[in-house]
């Protein structure tokens, strides 16, 4: 049995499955793949021995398609957990598209992340690409089709910047070997940025915001967990200890921290706090110490499982109530009681409470930090452990499933969603309690690292506290203003009014702006799309039939061109 | 290849040359004699078989000889007519005799869904004269003879296309623009040949080359170089002046689109590089300029455009159409790299060009046979109902996107390293971002053909079935040759290697 699935790519049994399900019409069957798949993939997971297997040699090209060492054993370990979990999150979903779109995606990042060469890495990097837009196509409509499109301009982008880069860096290097790039070169220049934008940096990270909550219930989840980690990967390969990397990181974790706290849609509100916790992930990799880039790797683990976890619960309510947005829901705890319990343990690993998987890893990120003396950059990261717990940890939570009843009386998520959450949320808790078993899947084992020691559970604990303290006191100035009508105003009208009126303003203004940037993004994409319809289209400009006059006028215009050209070069 | 030579008695073989173009036009006139279109079917089979065998033996005395030259009449050139066949244009014959032949089975069926009975055997007589002037343009040695030629194939192809009027009174129009253009393209290269005889005062081609290479040139010769190019690129679709070829590929009837589409343009492609690199030189400053400023540029600009063009069309075969206007691109740019490898890779990409454009246009006409295909939702749920079609067009879309396992790949491949060798770092950006439009135009088919809920009469999804032997056959062929020759290269990268060191030498 062992030998038999000795040094096989995990990612092949998944690709396979994923075109096998293209094209089988049963239900069934297509359920079984997607459950199966992964199970296969664990199995060649666990034979795999350290090495690089599976080169082909083509077109005078050297494909290695499964290197398998410290750093991708990781990140392939939890792509095959997650692409399990989606399987069975799917499981009462009867769509052919979301499940073979599922399943070659799921297998293109596994692949992606055993490439041991940049051609290798651009042919999976592609395939990711085109089967995850599917997923957002899947939910079908307007608004998801035209995402769609937009997701896919930009991750095509991605791959042909990566293409470029690399043939530009093979050509200065002599080497397709995807090894350390670095950014000395315009080749590893290019690679950065097509990196950079599946991975969300600061401004190349509208796509995500944009596409992700537009995708179906189970599309969203699946979406959620490859596309950036395989990002992050492709840095921490690429790009360890770039500084630049660091400040990019640090970016990350803030700026979405303000648009998650006014975002109604709690998807959404996920989509952003995605973008924070790749942030971490970000700095850690731009450190690049030992310690750091085990905290990439550990941060990238967990958060897979509980952002996952999270984006379940988020859809496991829009499946049943029909919205998720923040003014519609609430009480609902009384009614999906369990979806209720696995929302919060994905919200305590998230805000990293101790006990909980995001605590063993975030922390480590934070010391590596502390290590590097980067002292701003720590308050940053600290200010934005904060910011997530106000968004994720609370936000999410308190108004779907408490809040305000607004009457929801539905029934509790489906069995199969349980059975994936309870998973995911056992997996959270067990990770962060027995931390050993994360720990020696890290890629550097010599850096030893202890979480729970007195001064980072109280530190946690202090900032945990803080926060909510601080959400406490913003519902009474910002989302209730139904009850602050009922105060009197007295003398302390100074700083009830001005206070008031000074965060509401404030709150419009950054309310205004997102949207107003969203908006901007939208106007620019689509007036690009009707402009290139004006010309091409079968109406259109460059596509009309055109009299065969005027046609003779252009032939004689090249002619003149081509006798011009003729007359000049002798 | 020593095998093939021998095929035929040495006494046939002798005049495998002119038997090639006499066969198809002796039995032209006799097929529109005849009293049924099946008849008239029949003997375009036989003169299609006979020309493919005759261009098997013609490979194998070029593979031993080098270069066959046939004297017609017994006049020597240059005064004589000659017919010469090297490396260059055996390729090609091969690729009409094949692709002509496969089209001819698959006739059958098509012609007669789509022609009233009482205009088939003309309309065989027309195919065959079409047959005749394509083949006649790629055998001969001699720069008149091509033209009148590429008119006897141009005039056919006129009527072929207006029979497509009994269906879309549409392709009327589209046959008239295309003669107009057509006659501006020929009338063009006659100026341009007239040029040539007057500075060099010989019309056989290695005699032209002699005289030229001898001479140097002049004004003269440079005006026959523009109005030959502008000439043949009309005949062979390159953008800009590719206008008259969507309208035409699309009213059509089905066999004549993908007859045509498979082997036209790639004849005129042929003779444009017998005109460039045979007897102009490459190496001559102003053909060197419009390697670079025309052919690449246009090329690119060509790819790109007209494969966003194909996006946004609603016709199928509108869109398979500009996506022959931009794979003559790819072919253009090949050539403009003015390298033995560029030039290997274009002449590469338009075999391939050939069998997946050839098995695209055969599913739609198969899917036409049954349902009439006039825009991309009635390509909805083919997959389910006519599942070996839909396979067949899968196929070979993939391979006209270049995924890999089929020879679209192969041909983009060899184009992409060839750039690289240039170091047009631009040619490969294009490549990539027109091959990534490819994927969009195809998979916005294959999406409907796999994801859409099959057709249905009253409520109840139609049986699947499939399309007629003689549809099914040569399709099935042309797709698995896709695949085929992607993992056994070899035979076509050899023709190929071997066509482009035929006109450049060692260099």
């Amino acid at each position: 049995m062992s030998e038999l699935f000795a040094n096989i790519s995990p990612a092949l049994p998944i690709i396979i499955a994923g075109l096998i399900a293209a094209v089988v019409p049963n239900n069934t069957v297509r359920k079984g793949l997607a459950l199966f798949a992964p199970v296969l993939a664990g199995l060649c997971w666990f034979n795999l021995e350290i090495g690089t297997y599976g080169v082909i040699e083509f077109g005078g090209f050297t494909l290695e398609t499964l290197r398998y060492d410290e750093i991708s054993r990781i990140w392939s370990l939890i792509f095959i957990i997650a692409a399990f979990l989606n399987g069975l999150y799917g499981l009462h979903e009867k769509d052919r598209v979301t499940d073979a779109a599922g399943l070659i995606y799921a297998g293109g990042a596994l692949g992606a992340v055993f490439a041991g060469d940049l051609m290798t890495l651009f042919l999976f990097w592609e395939v990711t690409a085109i089967s995850s837009v599917f997923l957002i196509w899947s939910a079908r409509n307007r608004a998801a089709t035209k995402a769609g499109l937009r997701y896919l301009a930009i991750h095509v982008l991605s791959g042909v910047l990566l293409l470029t880069g690399a043939v530009i860096h093979a050509g200065e290097t002599g080497s397709w070997a995807f090894d350390n790039i670095g950014l000395d070169t315009p080749g590893g220049f290019l690679i950065f940025i097509a990196f950079g934008i599946k991975c969300a940096f600061p401004f190349l990270h509208n796509w995500l915001q944009d596409a992700y909550p537009k995708a179906t219930v189970v599309g969203t989840v699946i979406l959620s967990a490859f596309t950036t980690k395989m990002a992050v990967y492709a840095l921490a390969r690429g790009f360890a200890g770039e500084d630049s990397l660091i400040y990019i990181g640090a970016i990350m974790t803030i700026f979405p921290v303000f648009f998650a706290v006014v975002e109604n849609d709690l998807r959404k509100v996920l989509a952003y706090s995605l973008n924070n916790q790749l942030g971490f992930m970000v700095v850690g990799i731009g450190i690049g110490t030992e310690l750091a880039i085990n905290g990439a790797a550990a941060h990238a683990f967990v958060h897979i499982l509980y952002k996952g976890l999270l984006f379940m619960s988020m859809g496991a309510v829009l499946h049943r109530v029909g919205t998720a947005k923040a003014s519609e829901l609430g009480g609902l705890f009384k009614s999906m009681p369990a979806t209720t319990v696995f929302c919060l343990v994905g919200s305590a690993s998230i805000s990293a409470f101790p006990l909980f998987s995001g605590f063993v890893a975030k922390s480590m990120i934070l010391a590596a930090v502390a290590q590097d003396g980067n002292w701003l950059i720590w308050l940053v990261l600290v200010f934005a452990s904060a910011g997530v717990l106000e968004h994720s940890g609370i936000k999410i939570p308190f108004f779907a499933f408490f809040s305000h009843d607004r009457g929801h009386r539905v029934r509790e998520a489906p069995v199969n969603m349980l059975m994936a959450m309870g998973l995911g949320a056992l997996l959270c808790v067990y990770l962060g309690i027995n931390y050993g078993k994360l720990y020696d899947l890290l890629p550097y084992q010599n850096s030893i690292y202890e979480p729970y020691t007195f001064d980072h559970v109280v530190g946690q604990m202090q900032l945990l506290m803080g926060a909510i303290f601080a959400f406490a006191v913003l519902l009474r100035i910002g989302a209730y203003p139904e009850e602050k009508r009922s105060v009197n105003l007295d003398t302390d009208w100074v700083y009830r009014r001005l206070g008031d009126g000074l965060a509401r303003w404030t709150w419009l203004m950054l309310d205004r702006l997102s949207a107003s940037a969203g908006n901007a993004w939208g106007r620019l994409m689509s007036g690009i799309g009707g402009r290139l319809y004006q010309v091409f289209s079968p109406i259109g400009a460059l596509s009309r039939d055109i009299p065969s006059g005027v046609l003779a006028i252009w032939t004689s215009a090249l002619l003149a061109v081509v006798l011009i050209i003729a007359y000049f070069s002798t | 290849m020593d095998i093939l030579a021998h095929l035929l008695p040495a006494g046939i073989a002798a005049h495998a040359p002119v038997l090639l173009v006499v066969i198809p036009l002796i039995l032209a006139p006799i097929a529109a004699l005849m009293p049924s279109g099946r008849i008239a079917w029949a003997i375009s089979l036989l003169a299609a078989f006979l020309v493919a065998i005759l261009a098997l033996v013609l490979l194998g005395e070029v593979s031993q000889a080098g270069s066959v030259s046939y004297h017609l009449g017994g006049w020597a050139p240059p005064l004589g007519i000659e017919y010469r066949v090297d490396a260059l244009n055996v390729p090609i014959l091969l690729l009409v005799g094949f692709v002509g032949l496969l089209c001819t089975i698959y006739a059958l069926p098509s012609v007669a869904d789509e022609i009233e009975p009482g205009k088939q055997p003309m309309f065989y007589s027309a195919f065959l004269v079409c047959f005749t002037g394509l083949l006649g343009v790629t055998i001969t040695g001699d720069a008149f003879n091509v033209f009148v030629f590429l008119e006897v194939s141009s005039l056919s192809t006129y009527a072929l296309v207006a029979m497509g009027g009994g269906k879309d009174r549409r392709a009327l129009t589209a046959s008239y623009n295309y003669l107009i253009l057509g006659t501006i393209g020929a009338t063009f290269f006659v100026i341009g040949v007239g040029f040539l005889y007057m500075a060099t005062g010989t019309l056989n081609m290695v005699d032209i080359a002699r005289v030229l290479a001898e001479d140097g040139h002049s004004r003269v010769t440079e005006a026959a170089f523009a109005f030959i190019v502008v000439g043949l690129g009309l005949k062979a679709a390159m953008f800009p002046l590719h206008v008259w070829l969507p309208n035409a590929y699309a009213f059509a009837p089905n066999f004549v689109t993908a007859f045509l589409a498979s082997t036209a343009t790639k004849v005129a492609f042929y003779v444009l590089i017998r005109f460039l690199f045979s007897i102009f030189h490459p190496e001559v400053t102003f053909v060197a300029a419009s390697f670079t400023w025309i052919f690449a540029v246009l090329g690119t600009v060509g790819m790109i455009v007209a494969s966003a063009q194909a996006i946004f069309q609603t016709d199928p075969r509108r869109v398979l159409a500009y996506s022959s206007v931009a794979q003559v691109g790819y072919m253009m740019l090949g050539l403009g790299m003015g390298t033995k490898a560029g030039l290997s890779a274009g002449m590469l990409h338009l075999m391939n060009h050939a069998m997946m454009k050839g098995a695209l246009f055969m599913a739609l006409g198969a899917f036409a046979l049954k349902f009439g295909v006039r825009s991309i939702a009635s390509l909805n749920g083919l997959g389910r109902t006519m599942p070996v079609s839909a396979s067949a067009f899968t196929i070979s879309g993939l391979s006209l996107v270049g995924v890999p396992l089929t020879v679209g790949f192969t041909s983009k491949w060899y184009l992409i390293l060839a750039a690289l060798d240039r170091d047009w770092w631009w040619a490969v950006a294009a490549l990539i971002a027109s091959s990534l439009l490819a994927l969009v135009y195809v998979g916005r088919m294959l999406m409907a053909i796999w994801m859409e809920e099959p057709p249905s009469h009253q409520g109840k999804a139609i049986a699947a079935s499939t399309a007629p032997w003689a549809v099914v056959v040569p399709m099935s062929i042309l797709a698995l040759a896709n695949v085929y020759f992607f993992f056994n290269a070899d035979p076509l990268v050899h023709l190929a290697n071997a066509a482009a060191e035929a006109v450049m030498g060692g260099r």
